[in-house]
């Protein structure tokens, strides 16, 4: 058995006046003993609704989850003992200054007094916060937030990690940050389950990858799997003119090898075959039919490809937070 | 790997307690930290005793020692009440910061957080009252009864007020957002202490709003304050209703069956709430 595995999870809520929500539907996960995995999807995939089955926040419509063979929702409070939760918003007390927060945490852990002071002085300087440990968390920037929330996570130095979205929404070099911090805590053995939107974190943090949507999980694999799963070369272009999308998808029917996917308003890309080929035919067709071009070129798949072509839409549909990914 | 901290010994008694430690220090600092808590659940105590003084007394004809006794357990009621407020407040935003999905990820007693969080109620509570006492002193206010008596009737208050905090914790876990709570609990609190004996004798209100207020636990509470505090002016007419008639048995019947009914529904509505 994994050290984490989930079976057939299923969660609906019904929220008033709208139609019911499968937020799990079916979703099975193994993750294994030191590794890290990543759950990759979009909003409202199922990633938060998974992390809170297995950190014993709410408790599945049918399924079952197991970590370290310890049923979740038989003995929520083992499970408890053997996890650090780290969530999407920084859960720490506003009012508490970040080393109170650490404190809190161990004695809620029962350390006791003392080695919950020691462990927090431990925790403080890791994640780099001497300076503003004194000062209440409601003073703290974006980035700090997040790390005294992650140290929180860390207390017990717990054998599971969870990590919803650790990044979303802070800056790149926050996010920079962060990715150097959680490297450091995997390479102690620590197996972490991350949830994440952005593929290069997945790609960049995860040993193995488990593509959500809809509730499920649609695909799993390193993430050199998943893209070579997709095939070769990508063409990608980019029109001046939006209206001109049709005719340039045209194009793109004719030399790829596949279907054309448009990734925003502007930019389609297609797989393709013989790579420089098909690059200058479509670049010729373009201008031989009038077809302005802000960008053309070839490249490799990314695990946006593996994603577009798993699910038939882009893994990131929210642009500011595409741009603040970037 | 680095090993996993264990926890020290103990039982569930003993980490009940300190879990419930915790949260109330957790709560104390939230009023160390934001004094404006503290600053406004004290200076309104003080301006309803100075404007019902000085506006009704004058107005309001009560035998013996006049308004300003009949008054006082009148505004204690209200107050600790109203105090009781802040746990419904702060669970709802606890709720909406996160910090409860922590503790629930945590091996703790949820029952503790409740705990700490109608424990910070008291502690508002017990200082609200002071300060209202003094400021009551200063007016006119007076004890016509022994100490004994006296600290029955403020245990009855914080009694009261510590049953009803378990009521709004509950209804503040089961609300969209905090702001909801704060709104409804003024829709619920301004007819349960107004439409009592606290105020005015219930006697002189039209015969609909005097039966709600001699069933009102409210009226209860103030009489029971009223009783203990050697406050009730002569010549009162006590309503035939059997809460009227035995006021301090009702409250403490009505704290009872607050405390049956809300614990353990709180309890299990924090299981199993997440953002």
């Amino acid at each position: 058995m994994a050290f984490i595995e989930a079976i057939d999870l299923v969660k609906t809520y019904s929220p008033k006046g709208s139609p019911e929500v499968r937020a799990l539907d079916g979703l099975n996960l193994e993750v294994q003993k030191g590794s890290v995995t990543a759950l990759l999807g979009p909003n409202g995939a199922g990633k938060t609704t998974t992390v809170k089955a297995l950190t014993t926040l709410i408790k599945p419509d049918s399924g079952s989850a197991f970590i370290d063979g310890v049923d979740v929702a038989a003995d929520p409070q083992a499970i408890r003992r053997m996890i650090g939760a780290s969530g999407q918003y920084a859960a720490v007390d506003q009012n508490l200054t970040g080393f109170e927060n650490l404190v809190m945490v161990g004695r809620l852990y029962h350390l006791g007094a003392r080695v919950a002071r020691q462990r927090a002085t431990e925790l403080i300087e890791l994640f780099d916060l001497v300076e503003s440990q004194n000062r209440t968390v409601k003073g703290y920037s974006g980035g700090m937030r997040r790390r005294i929330d992650l140290a929180g996570a860390l207390v017990i130095r717990p054998p599971v990690l969870f990590l919803d979205e650790p990044t979303t929404g802070l800056d790149p070099r926050s996010r920079i940050g962060l990715w150097e911090v959680i490297e450091q805590l995997v390479t102690d053995g620590t197996t972490v389950l991350l949830t994440t939107q952005y593929l290069e974190e997945a790609d960049r943090l995860a040993d193995s990858i488990s593509v959500i949507d809809n509730g499920r999980v649609i695909a799993k694999g390193t993430a050199d799997e998943l893209k070579a799963s997709v095939g070769g070369l990508r063409v990608a272009v980019t029109v001046v003119d939006e209206v001109q999308i049709d005719a340039a998808r045209a194009i793109l029917n004719r030399f790829g090898s596949g279907e054309p996917a448009v990734l925003n308003g502007r930019t389609l890309v297609v797989p393709v075959s013989d790579g420089p080929v098909a690059l200058a035919a479509i670049v010729s067709a373009a201008a031989t039919e009038g077809i302005g071009l802000h960008d053309a070129g070839m490249r490799r798949p990314t695990l946006d490809d593996v994603f577009l072509q798993l699910t038939g839409h882009a893994a990131e549909i929210d642009e500011a937070e595409k741009e603040s990914a970037a | 790997m680095s090993t996993t901290l264990k926890p020290i010994p103990g039982n569930a008694v003993t980490r009940f307690v300190s879990d419930g430690a915790v949260t109330t220090w957790r709560n104390m600092m939230k009023i160390i930290r934001v004094p404006e808590i503290l600053l406004f659940s004290l200076i309104q105590p003080i301006m309803f005793v100075l404007l019902f003084t000085f506006v009704f007394g004058a107005a309001i004809d009560i035998p013996g020692d006049g308004y300003t006794s009949f008054l006082m357990a009148g505004i204690f009621a209200q107050t600790v009440v109203f105090g009781s407020t802040y746990s419904g407040s702060a669970m709802a935003q606890d709720l909406k910061d996160g910090i409860i999905d922590r503790f629930r990820t945590l091996p703790m007693s949820g029952a503790a957080v409740l705990v700490g969080r109608t424990n910070g109620d008291l502690v508002i509570n017990t200082l609200s009252m002071l300060v209202m006492m003094g400021t009551g002193l200063l007016v006119g206010w007076r004890v016509n009864s022994s100490p004994l008596e006296f600290l029955a009737g403020v245990a009855l208050l914080l009694l009261f007020s510590y049953a009803f905090s378990w009521v709004m914790a509950f209804l503040g876990m089961s609300v969209k957002s905090p702001e909801i709570i704060n709104n409804a609990s003024f829709l619920i609190l301004f007819p349960l202490t107004f439409i009592s004996n606290a105020f005015v004798p219930s006697e002189n209100l039209p015969t609909p709003l005097r039966i709600f207020a001699e069933w009102n636990p409210v009226s209860a509470l103030v009489q029971s304050a009223r009783e203990l505090f050697g406050n009730v002016p002569p010549g009162t007419i006590v309503g035939d209703a059997w809460p009227a008639q035995n006021p301090i048995a009702t409250v403490l019947i009505g704290v009872a069956v607050l405390l049956v009914i809300f614990v353990p529904l709180s309890i299990r509505k924090f299981a199993t709430i997440s953002r």
